[in-house]
């Protein structure tokens, strides 16, 4: 029963994949492009160690993403409000951290605490508002982000700006060396290929470290009992209201490390072209990758990777947005025939239920 | 005589259990026809099997005559047979009518019209002699009259053949009443009925045939001319159990005391008031009530879900008032909630996960890192298993694949095993065979001699008078009688519950 599980959640990726490849030869055939010579030149551009860099690079705040909405997803709880959170925690974290200089360990670890702060205090707005206002989340989730936004073209403009700078453009000053955080090049012997970001080991401890809390601690407990059973948790003696406040916080702590990626690796400063949309992306990944540390980690860099690999295409006279069409592509079909699969192998997983262990 | 079903050598195995062995059964057309047997004896997998619900390994299925293959629900409707199922699948917002229609195969985007189909579900209520307001909402409705909404609803779609599991195990007695009123209806005008029960008398009652199962087989068909010990032997093999003299235990310290207690709903209605009653320890304090009454609320105030307007709780001599849930779980209230399901476990996780609902914080199953102990938790699940006679595999069995009784007994042994000073138990012999009621009966009674009390909720009189050392009476969201459980009989209570004695 686990290996059937198992083998269903490894081909849906790979049949939406096929499909999704199968459609988009589809419109790249009625706009009169090749779709295998396409396909063909993405592909060696997106296996060339330099893309590979930068893949994973990219993966890094898309799988943290994803996590700090799939904590949400566990207990039936929906965070659109990542994009939002994150931004914020990444803006009020480029600020202070450019305040001041101590050795780097330090200097990193005090970042990544304001931006999770940050973050998660911006989160737990929407978790009050629903407690105590019975506001839906996904309402004040998607208000926030808007709100976010507007706060964040405002402060950049006015109090974080960096004082007598002569770039035309709002921009929060540098970080001192101090405050980025070393690539991880020499660890691999790839020092002629660009920077490998060093949050990649934060972005690993983030998978280990959500998989403990979810299925090892009683609070992950409580979290997926609620998903599963709203009314039984509540006789169980869980306060939901009070569980609702912890997955938002929680959630939105994990959203704070989406942005310290391309902020201590590369950014090193919060700017007007910061990387936004990681966000909404990260729904997409944990929808992909069924709130599972692995999966989401496959996800990831599945997206990155068409991302990355779609960089080629304007140079090959094909529009690039054929990239952001497959990505949607992959979702819809994975969301549909992970229902369709789940329709279909009920009756085989109630028959051999007694077998699966729960883990 | 035409026989409505003809099943012949049905097998169906689960991964270590024969559910159902070799069955075969002919049910007479026009029949009621009861089937009896043990939890875990297969009855709910048959009637499934039935219903297009579970696809046997084997076995020939004949309807009407014809040779039939049942692969969905909604296949078996097309032959004319519909099943009613304990749980309700009713929307609470919409009307009667509104739920009879819901998910008729109809025209897309044609228009609906209600006046067309209330007609013709009013043909179908005459035929049957059926009562039910189609205008009133599902909401409104008691558990009896939801129950006819689902079998006017099924009979709408041509059902001739209707299957109802454990459908008396929600009701009270008057409602059961109403209910086989309705069925001999049925009956008279063509329709034949396939019911699962656990209550003999009722099965003698109104059964024209019985069939009894034991572990997946199908032992014998009787027609009704068998007596209760006779078809409890049948079922058990064994003769049936009688309850032991009562030996009251009751001490003077008072373990819980309700003052007063008032709630409201959103509405601002009165859901309860004046509510005012002791439980000492060693004491079982049983609360009689149609559905409906306030009872229910009770209830979920004490363990503090249900919020009170005014009035005070006091468990072992601590008013409760800013206490949750967690806190009145951990202090030494165990509760059984009526809906084992909905409200006691969570279906799709495994047996080891469920015994720690309800006590996931407890340092017996969290360590001080937060992580939950799972070696203690398998441990108590075999604890449970073993001293309740829960029928399962093992321990990493998932909850939904358990039957009906066996839930049960898990969600039983589970509250009692944890030693607790209180218990609330609502219905806690819901779906449970009387070999498995007698065990549990017995335990509920050692444990009051230990010491336990009990608040015991139950529609079952009997099993109520016989627990009992005293009674209280809910009516109309108040504590109406107080009684002495020694010298009370069903009917008297009866009269209490209904308003018609004071
Ligand atoms: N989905 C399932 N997966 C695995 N085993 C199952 C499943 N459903 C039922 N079983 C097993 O099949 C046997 C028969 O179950 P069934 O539900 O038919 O019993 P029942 O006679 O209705 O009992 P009860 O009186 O307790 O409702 C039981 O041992 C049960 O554990
Ligand atoms: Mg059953």
């Amino acid at each position: 029963m686990k290996i059937r599980f198992r083998l269903v959640s490894v081909s849906a990726p790979i049949i939406a994949l096929t499909v999704s490849f199968g459609l988009s030869s589809l419109i790249l055939l009625t706009i009169g492009k090749d779709p295998y010579e396409t396909f063909k030149i993405m592909f060696e551009y997106g296996i060339r160690g330099k893309s590979i860099v930068s893949i994973v690079n990219r993966s890094i705040p898309l799988y943290i993403s994803a996590i700090a909405v799939a904590v949400g997803f566990k207990m039936g709880l929906f965070n659109i409000g990542v994009e939002g959170q994150y931004l914020m925690g990444s803006l009020i974290a480029a600020y202070i951290g450019a305040q001041f200089s101590v050795i780097t360990p330090l200097h990193v670890l005090f970042i990544i605490i304001v931006a999770v702060a940050t973050s998660s205090l911006w989160a737990a707005i929407a978790g009050y508002l629903k407690v105590e206002k019975g506001i839906h989340e996904v309402i004040s989730t998607i208000m926030l982000n808007y709100i976010g936004t507007g706060l964040i073209a405002y402060s950049l403009t006015t109090i974080f700006d960096e004082p007598n700078s002569n770039y035309d453009l709002p921009r929060t000053k540098e970080l001192p060396e101090t405050g980025k955080m070393p690539p991880l090049n020499k660890f691999f012997n790839i020092e002629d290929l660009q920077d490998l970001h060093g949050f990649l080991v934060i972005a690993v401890l983030v998978g280990i470290f959500y998989y403990w809390l979810v299925w090892k601690t009683t609070l992950g407990f409580d979290l997926r009992i609620t998903g599963s059973n709203p009314i039984a948790a509540k006789f169980s003696g869980i306060n939901p209201k009070r569980l609702v406040v912890i997955a938002m916080i929680t959630s939105g702590a994990f959203a704070g490390l989406v942005g310290l990626a391309p902020l201590l690796g590369y950014f090193h400063r919060f700017t007007i072209d910061f990387p936004t949309g990681l966000g909404f992306a990260g729904i997409g990944v944990a929808l992909l990758g069924r709130n599972h540390p692995f999966g989401m980690a496959v996800g990831a860099l599945l997206f990155a990777f068409l991302q990355r690999s779609a960089q080629i295409l304007d140079l090959n006279d094909v529009p690039k947005e054929i990239e952001q069409m497959m990505q949607a592509f992959i979702l819809l079909i994975v969301v549909v025939f992970y229902e369709v699969i789940r329709r279909f192998l009920v009756k085989q997983q109630i028959k051999d239920a007694s077998k699966r262990t729960d883990e | 005589m035409n026989l409505a079903i003809k099943l012949e050598n049905i097998t169906k195995t689960y991964p270590g259990v024969l559910a159902n062995s070799e069955v075969s059964v002919k049910i007479n057309s026009g029949d009621i026809h009861a089937i009896v047997g043990e939890n875990g004896a297969g009855k709910s997998t048959l009637m499934k099997i039935l219903y297009g619900m579970v696809k046997p390994d084997s076995g020939k299925i004949e309807i009407f005559e014809t040779k039939a293959s049942m692969t969905s629900p909604k296949n078996a409707i097309s032959l004319g047979i519909g099943m009613v199922h304990q749980h309700f699948m009713l929307a609470k917002n919409l009307t009667v009518l509104e739920n009879i229609i819901l998910g008729i195969d109809r025209p897309f985007l044609k228009n609906i019209k209600l006046s067309k189909y209330k007609s013709e579900i009013q043909k179908v209520m005459e035929l049957y002699s059926l009562n039910i307001d189609l205008n009133q909402y599902v909401d409104e409705l008691s558990v009896g009259e939801k129950q006819r909404v689902e079998i006017i609803k099924v009979l709408y779609r041509g059902a001739k053949i209707l299957i109802l599991d454990e459908p008396t195990a929600v009701l009270v007695p008057q409602e059961v009443k109403e209910l086989f009123k309705n069925l001999r209806n049925l009956k008279n005008n063509g329709v034949t009925v396939l019911f699962i029960s656990h209550k003999l008398d009722e099965v003698l009652e109104i059964a024209d045939e019985i069939s009894v199962m034991r572990s997946g087989q199908l032992i014998d068909t009787v027609a009704n001319n068998v007596s209760k010990t006779q078809l409890a032997e049948m079922m058990i093999g064994k003769s049936l159990p009688t309850p032991p003299a009562r030996i009251s235990s009751t001490n003077e310290e008072v373990i819980l005391k309700v003052e007063n207690i008032k709630s409201i709903d959103e509405d601002g209605r009165t859901i309860f008031e004046d509510i005012t009653f002791k439980v000492h320890k060693s004491e079982i304090l049983g609360i009689a009530g149609v559905e409906g009454n306030g009872q229910k609320e009770v209830v979920e105030a004490i363990i503090g879900i249900q919020e009170l307007h005014s009035g005070k709780v006091e468990f072992k001599n601590n008013d409760l008032k800013d206490q949750g849930t967690r806190e009145r779980l951990e202090s030494g209230i165990s509760f059984i909630p009526e809906d084992r399901q909905l409200q006691a476990m969570i279906m799709d996780m495994n047996l080891t996960n469920n015994v720690i609902i309800g006590r996931q914080n407890i340092e017996k199953y969290k360590s001080s890192l937060g992580t939950v102990k799972t070696k203690n938790a398998i441990k108590e699940s075999e604890k449970v298993i073993s001293s309740f006679e829960v029928k399962t595999p093992g321990t990493s069995t998932l909850a939904t694949a358990l039957s009906g009784g066996n839930q049960q007994k898990f969600v039983v042994g589970r509250e009692l095993e944890d030693n607790p000073n209180l218990l609330i138990a609502s219905q806690p012999t819901r779906g449970i065979d009387i070999g498995a009621q007698a065990l549990i009966w017995e335990k509920l009674r050692n444990s009051r001699d230990e010491g336990l009390s009990v608040l015991l909720i139950s529609a079952d009189l009997e099993e109520l008078i016989g627990l009992s050392d005293r009674i209280i009476v809910f009516y109309q969201g108040k504590l109406v009688k107080e009684l002495n459980a020694e010298n009370v009989t069903p009917e008297d209570l009866g009269g209490y519950m209904t308003g018609l004695k004071k």
